[in-house]
């Protein structure tokens, strides 16, 4: 307390402190605000909300009012499953392929496969419409299912990756000598290891996929209806206060499975990485 | 060489779906859009030179070049900051920051962009602030503005800055602050001077995420920008989907390809630049 700041340690704190503030409340706000409105008693979206009800989660939940939003929402889980299967599945063995592979194609082929993360997703996601329709396919949930691939790939190879440059190489030096076969060493040293790596990055495909919407936009018909597709109509139609209760939804479950993937995979940590 | 296509082998699976999926379709975007005509028939240049002859679709491209700067550079104006408190923070303060930072993440972009209608409306939450507090006469117009569509922007975005920031702001050597500050530098001239150049390369990263993804967000641009606003990804669904234009959309999709690609490689190699220099020094 005897020692007096200067005029450069004050404005730091308060400057630093205060847009850290800012940047704090801009990240949760929005998600408090959404989930406040959702349980409003009007028919109309404003904050603060008026009276407290599960009316929309009521009518969300009617099977015969909400259908169109049920079948949206059962169409991106079953895309997101198997986009996010298959993502895991390849993107973990193109993983332990690169990281084998040392050298300038190997650095190539790592960037290429990463590609699709900065890549304009609408310009990949017109291309892919040209490229099915004219190929002679009619929409379907297959085609969504190859185009979410490509852009949720990048999320296994680098978590994957990620896990795969921290073993220790000891490990495989001390199982081969002792003479376990490549194949043994994989499946009893290596898989353990990055485990928690493969289960990262299949749950950010499977999210990923869930949020995909350049693509969705162009590839999704009708029948093949995707929720973020269906939800942005939502807004900008009527602006039911169902998407409300919808993101409402998605952000508990987004919560919950967080948390659950935080405790098993230290996924947090995982993403920063 | 031989033994370097054999252990590429298990890469093959996502090398051909890659090829099948992700280059043909690319590759096809570029065929289709030398046709002159919607059903692709006659070959010709006429939708390029339709593109590149019209000062209109050169303030688009600029205006969603600039917009995604604009939501860079306010990523890092509250992100940054963010990410020092975070780096001074106790461990468990340190857990609940990373995952407040990562939550918007994995709540849907449609959520986030819902969010700010909310907020920015005619009724939201901002302007019965503004109001309540006697600060406007009427109600602000936020949405449909770019201001609003920038400020939605910098929450939609700024994970994607936090993370690989956060990461390079863990590893460096928190002795050297002590260093600086004991040398008698002001916490400032330690910011720009030994902080700024050593996450330089995280916050590069970080950047390079934003400005690809806010050049993309096609449901925020319509939605929290409104009609009168244009970018590049608005023009691009216009024309495919409403125009059935394809030809002249292909043009469009590559321009928003290449032009966002090249800010991409400056900033990575601003980032290359920083790190090597500081790097390059230590060693």
């Amino acid at each position: 307390m005897a020692r007096r700041h200067s005029a450069g340690e004050v404005s730091y704190a308060l400057i630093i402190g205060g847009l850290a503030a800012l940047a704090l409340v801009i990240l949760i706000g929005p998600v408090l605000v959404v989930l406040a409105t959702s349980f409003t008693d009007s028919r109309s979206i404003r904050f603060p909300p008026q009276g407290f009800s599960f009316r929309w989660y009521e009518l969300l939940l009617d099977e015969v009012r909400s259908r169109p939003i049920h079948r949206a929402a059962g169409n991106t889980l079953h895309v997101a499953a198997l986009a996010a299967g298959l993502a895991t599945l390849g993107g973990t063995a193109a993983a332990l392929a690169l990281a084998e592979a040392k050298g300038r194609w190997a650095r190539v082929a790592d960037a290429f496969f990463m590609s699709p993360l900065v890549l304009p997703g609408l310009a990949f996601g017109l291309a892919a419409l040209m490229y099915f329709t004219l190929l002679g396919f009619r929409p379907s949930l297959e085609l969504l299912v190859c185009g979410h691939l490509i852009v949720v790939v990048p999320f296994v190879l680098r978590t994957v990756g990620a896990s795969l440059s921290q073993r220790d190489p000891a490990l495989l030096d001390a199982s081969a000598s002792l003479g376990a076969s490549r194949l043994y060493t994989f499946r009893r040293v290596t898989l353990p290891l990055i485990m928690p790596g493969i289960a990262a990055g299949g749950f950010l495909a499977f999210m990923a996929s869930v949020d995909q919407v350049p693509v969705s936009l162009f590839l999704s018909s009708a029948r093949t209806d995707m929720l973020p597709i269906r939800m942005w109509g939502m807004m900008e139609s009527t602006l039911d206060v169902r998407v409300a209760a919808v993101s409402g939804t998605l952000i508990f479950v987004a919560f919950v499975l967080m948390l659950v993937m935080e405790r098993f995979t230290g996924l947090t940590k995982r993403m920063r990485g | 060489m031989k033994q370097a296509f054999i252990r590429m082998g298990p890469a093959l699976p996502l090398g051909l779906a890659y090829l099948a999926f992700f280059v043909a379709p690319l590759l096809m975007l570029v065929a289709v859009s030398f046709f002159a005509d919607d059903k692709l028939t006659v070959l010709g240049l006429d939708n390029w030179r339709k593109f590149l002859f019209d000062s209109f679709h050169w303030k688009v491209v600029a205006d969603t070049l600039l917009l995604g700067l604009k939501a860079v550079c306010a990523t890092v104006l509250l992100g940054l900051p963010l990410a020092l408190v975070w780096r001074g923070a106790s461990p468990f303060w340190q857990r609940v920051l990373l995952f407040v930072a990562v939550m918007p993440l994995l709540t849907s972009v449609v959520v986030r962009t819902f969010a700010w209608i909310v907020i920015l409306g005619r009724e939201g939450v901002v302007n019965q602030l503004v109001l309540g507090l006697g600060l406007a006469a009427e109600p602000l117009r936020l949405l449909q503005t770019e201001l609003g569509l920038v400020i939605s922007l910098t929450q939609i975005e700024m994970p994607l800055l936090l993370l690989p920031l956060l990461s390079v702001m863990a590893r460096f050597d928190p002795n050297l602050l002590d260093a600086s500050a004991s040398l008698g530098a002001s916490p400032w001239r330690t910011l720009f001077k030994v902080v700024l150049p050593l996450v330089a390369p995280g916050l590069a990263a970080g950047a390079l995420l934003v400005f690809a993804s806010a050049t993309t967000a096609f449901i925020s641009q319509s939605v929290i920008g409104g009609g009168r606003l244009v970018y590049l990804p608005s023009l691009v669904w216009q024309q495919a989907m409403i125009n059935a234009n394809w030809p002249f959309a292909a043009v469009v999709a590559i321009v928003l390809l290449v032009s966002v690609s090249a800010v991409i490689a400056v900033i990575a190699l601003a980032g290359r630049i920083a790190g090597g220099r500081v790097h390059g020094a230590a060693a």
